[in-house]
């Protein structure tokens, strides 16, 4: 895990230091809201509907059990004593006060954490497969890559005042769990048929009201260039991206609007005119090898991967057996596992986390994990590296914190932004439709097998309903809710976006019509096949009919 | 409850976030029920009246809302501003 | 007034020609990007220091030609979030060689002066009065690292701690 160096911890301090007085000259009348706001959303300070809300940047999703603490602390001391965790792999908290965000952000550094860039039209938090490091089809360790992207777009003087915000992910592995089609610029590790390591690089990904995949603008530059190549493609956005409609300032529309034909020779020309730039850019190898040295992996001990003992336990408990089979992943360390915490226990907010839950799994980290912890962007926790012998204990102390419910990837593992019950952009609420649907599906959701259902609560799509296998959107028509419903979406390497299968419906009525989808993808899928399988195979059509037949 | 739509001014508190109302002469409540409520016409000289005044204003982005009487309660009439003055509608999970 | 890279305050030197204005003899003026199309010639012809005001739509390489004969460059920022004369400036800079006072006008606020001076800006057209109550001239100095290499050839941490690194190995 990377740690601060000197470096790292003066900049921070730097940066706090300055927003302090920003805060200052705020609260003395010398800087407008207007002005301000752009200053506290650079720190991640957003105003929502009942107080300010901070949001802190958990780089590529990875966390220390001293961050997890230090969050915690956050939410006791200055908020209501909990955290919700986003797609962005990032926590928020709901009832901050602005001036207590100077303390807040000086606490923060202590553990390494800030709110740089969670906001505002620059670089968002870099995000990664949360598996990283101890995936079994993993190319390279993409960590590395991230944290060196992630410091050199820190405060960057050229892209700090792009047409609008910018998010890059890299993927390392063979599926990919990085959603990278869905960023602004993706980054798929590869190598090449030398043994040497690059990118694929995919530009102009994104939902929103326009959702497009990327497509790609180079399949293979070296790491040595990588720098050097995505400054090369943001100048070119920062130049060209449009600026006078908000809704037509991602880099996807600039993309779709030039082709990406013309969008990669613009690119490339660039690229080759930037001379003694790119030499400045490039990555020595020994930067990249200092890098990786930071993400080498635990001193593993040695553990039998004699699964006799656990098959038993399984056996026993049905109930355990079913949280092994839903809620743990293969770790490429012989005699280890992949945890994930899930933080959708049935009728709770999703991806909220209360500050005695986050120090329950810090602690769990360090006892049981190397006191390492990710976060994932479908909102749960990550316990990177458990021996399977300490599966069955692991299990009981997050059931006894409410954590362990057996529900990875099914229905009820539900991903959904905050909505209209704390933001001021959404249209309509989330969270109860979230809370309705898991409770309603819960009970066979082990027969409907896995299903990604993805709502927001507006178009700006936080909750990536665009790519869920069945995805919900919340409008707002005549002053009330209303939900459009999408099927066949995918975030995964064959990323799709789903169909939408009618007119939107009423709160009330969500519930039935997402379980006349779900009817009607049993009844048509074949042996194992996955809900967007099934949408490939067989188009909108079926699923259209069944709500029209309904009605 | 009567019918009749009438309105107020709210905004967020600037120091802490906190919505807050208009309360007449340079006055903030957190209490909806104790803001000031106007006729529609008069609305627009309530929201100049609640924006008045040197920086910092004590209120982030002052804006005027609809509101119906109902005896002694003032109800929003639209969900987002019955969330904000009544908070959540989902409980959570805060220790 | 102006501010400079360095925090300090002082008179703009320049006048600033309307595209039917004329100049006078020896006069230091600057002109629009249109009038230097248009007149180009004329004004290499100037008799005083000249200087350009190029608009944040054009590409800096159209004015490429022309930066032999000029000694400013007036780049603009007309809203707080319009970035795009920060990569102009890094062009201007890096790309065309581009050695005489480049200078930001516009809507120019304290928080951005750090950015627009790695990015190669040595003047700003300030609100005086705002830059004395608000302490501008401190802007500059809120960091000393970076992460990135720019224009102001701070050695970005990344190379700063590889450096350390392999000296310790030494």
């Amino acid at each position: 895990m990377y740690h601060y160096d000197e470096y790292d911890r003066r900049f921070l301090e730097e940066r706090v230091a300055q927003y302090r007085d920003q805060v200052r000259r705020r609260l003395a009348g010398q800087l407008s809201e207007d002005e301000f706001r752009s200053l506290r959303l650079m720190n991640g300070l957003y105003l929502q509907l009942h107080a300010y809300m901070l949001r802190i940047s958990i780089p590529y999703g990875t966390l220390s059990s001293a961050k997890l603490r230090g969050l915690a602390e956050v939410a006791r001391r200055w908020d209501k004593g909990y955290g919700h965790f986003t797609t962005r792999q990032n926590i928020q908290f709901n009832w901050i006060h602005l001036e207590d965000t100077p303390d807040i952000l000086v606490h923060l550094a202590t553990v390494e954490l800030h709110g740089i860039q969670t906001s505002g039209n620059s670089f968002r938090n870099i995000t990664t497969d949360p598996f990283a490091g101890v995936a079994a089809d993993e190319i390279d360790d993409p960590r590395p890559y991230c944290e060196i992207v992630r410091q050199w777009s820190a405060l960057h003087p050229e892209f700090s005042f792009l047409p609008r915000k910018f998010k890059i992910a890299i993927n390392a592995a063979s599926e990919d769990r990085a959603a990278v089609k869905i960023h602004d610029l993706g980054l798929n590790l590869r190598r090449n048929a030398a043994g040497e390591i690059g990118f694929e690089v995919l530009v102009g990904g994104g939902l929103g009201r326009t959702p497009i995949l990327a497509q790609t603008v180079r399949d293979f530059v070296p790491r040595r260039e990588l720098l050097a190549y995505i400054t090369a493609c943001l100048r070119v956005y920062n130049q060209y991206g449009r600026r006078d409609n908000l809704f037509k300032s991602r880099i996807k529309i600039l993309v779709q609007s030039l082709g990406i034909e013309k969008y990669r020779a613009e690119v490339e020309d660039e690229y080759a005119a930037m001379g003694a730039e790119r030499d400045a850019l490039a990555l020595p190898d020994a930067a990249v090898a200092a890098m990786q040295a930071q993400f080498a992996p635990p001193a593993y001990r040695e553990a039998a991967n004699d699964d006799a003992e656990l098959r038993r336990a399984q056996a026993a408990e049905p109930e355990f057996a079913r949280w092994i089979e839903r809620n743990t992943r293969p770790h490429k360390q012989a005699g280890h596992a992949i945890v994930i915490v899930s933080l959708k226990p049935l009728g709770r907010p999703t991806g909220d986390c209360s500050a005695s839950q986050m120090e329950t799994v810090a602690e769990l980290a360090d006892t049981l994990s190397f006191g390492e912890v990710r976060v994932t962007h479908d909102q749960n926790l990550v316990l990177p590296h458990v021996r399977k012998s300490a599966l069955y204990d692991l299990w009981l102390r997050l059931g006894a914190a409410d954590l362990a419910t057996p529900n990875i990837g099914l229905a009820s593992d539900i991903i959904a932004c905050p909505g209209l019950d704390y933001c001021s952009l959404a249209t309509a609420r989330s969270i109860p439709v979230a809370q309705a649907l898991s409770r309603h599906l819960a009970e066979r959701e082990v027969a409907i097998g896995p299903l990604q259902i993805k709502i927001s609560g507006c178009i700006n799509a936080c909750g990536h309903h665009h790519v869920g296998h069945i995805g919900i959107l919340g409008l707002e028509k005549n002053g009330a809710e209303s939900y459009q419903i999408t099927v066949g979406g995918s975030d995964s390497a064959r990323a799709a976006l789903g169909g939408i299968v009618g007119p939107a419906v009423a709160a009330d009525e969500v519930t039935a019509t997402v379980d006349r989808l779900v009817d009607t993808y049993l009844r048509l899928r074949r042996d194992g096949e996955r809900f967007p399988d099934t949408y490939r195979r067989v188009g909108l059509a079926p699923f259209k009919e069944a709500l029209y037949v309904a009605r | 409850m009567t019918d009749r739509v009438l309105k107020l001014v709210t905004g967020n508190r600037l120091h802490d976030g906190t919505v807050v109302y208009f309360a007449g002469s340079g006055a903030w409540t957190p209490q909806i029920d104790d803001a000031r409520l106007v006729e529609d016409k008069d609305g627009a000289a309530l929201l100049a009246e609640a924006q008045a005044g040197s920086p910092p204003h004590p209120a982030v982005g002052p804006a005027l809302i609809e509101a119906v009487r109902d005896g002694r309660r003032i109800v929003p009439l639209m969900l987002r501003e019955r969330i904000r003055a009544f908070g959540p509608t989902v409980a959570y999970r805060g220790d | 007034m102006l501010l400079d890279k360095h925090g300090v305050l002082g008179p703009d030197t320049w006048r600033h020609l309307g595209d039917d204005e004329p100049a006078a003899d020896g006069e230091a003026v600057t002109i629009s990007f249109k009038r230097w199309q248009a007149e180009g010639e004329r004004w290499r012809e100037h008799s005083g220091p000249l200087g350009l005001r190029l608009p944040n739509d054009i590409a800096p390489a159209a004015i490429a030609a022309a930066l032999d004969r000029v000694a400013l460059v007036v780049l603009n920022f007309p809203r707080f979030v319009d970035g795009r004369a920060y990569s102009q400036a890094r062009l201007l800079r890096d790309r065309f060689g581009f050695r005489g006072e480049l200078r930001a006008a516009g809507n120019v606020l304290r928080d951005q002066l750090l950015f627009m001076a790695r990015c190669g800006f040595d003047s700003f057209e300030v609100d005086t009065e705002r830059a004395r109550a608000e302490n501008w001239s401190t802007a500059f100095r809120e960091f000393d690292l970076f992460y990135q290499p720019a224009n102001d050839r701070a050695e970005p941490i990344l190379w700063r701690r590889l450096r350390n690194w392999q000296t310790a190995a030494e």
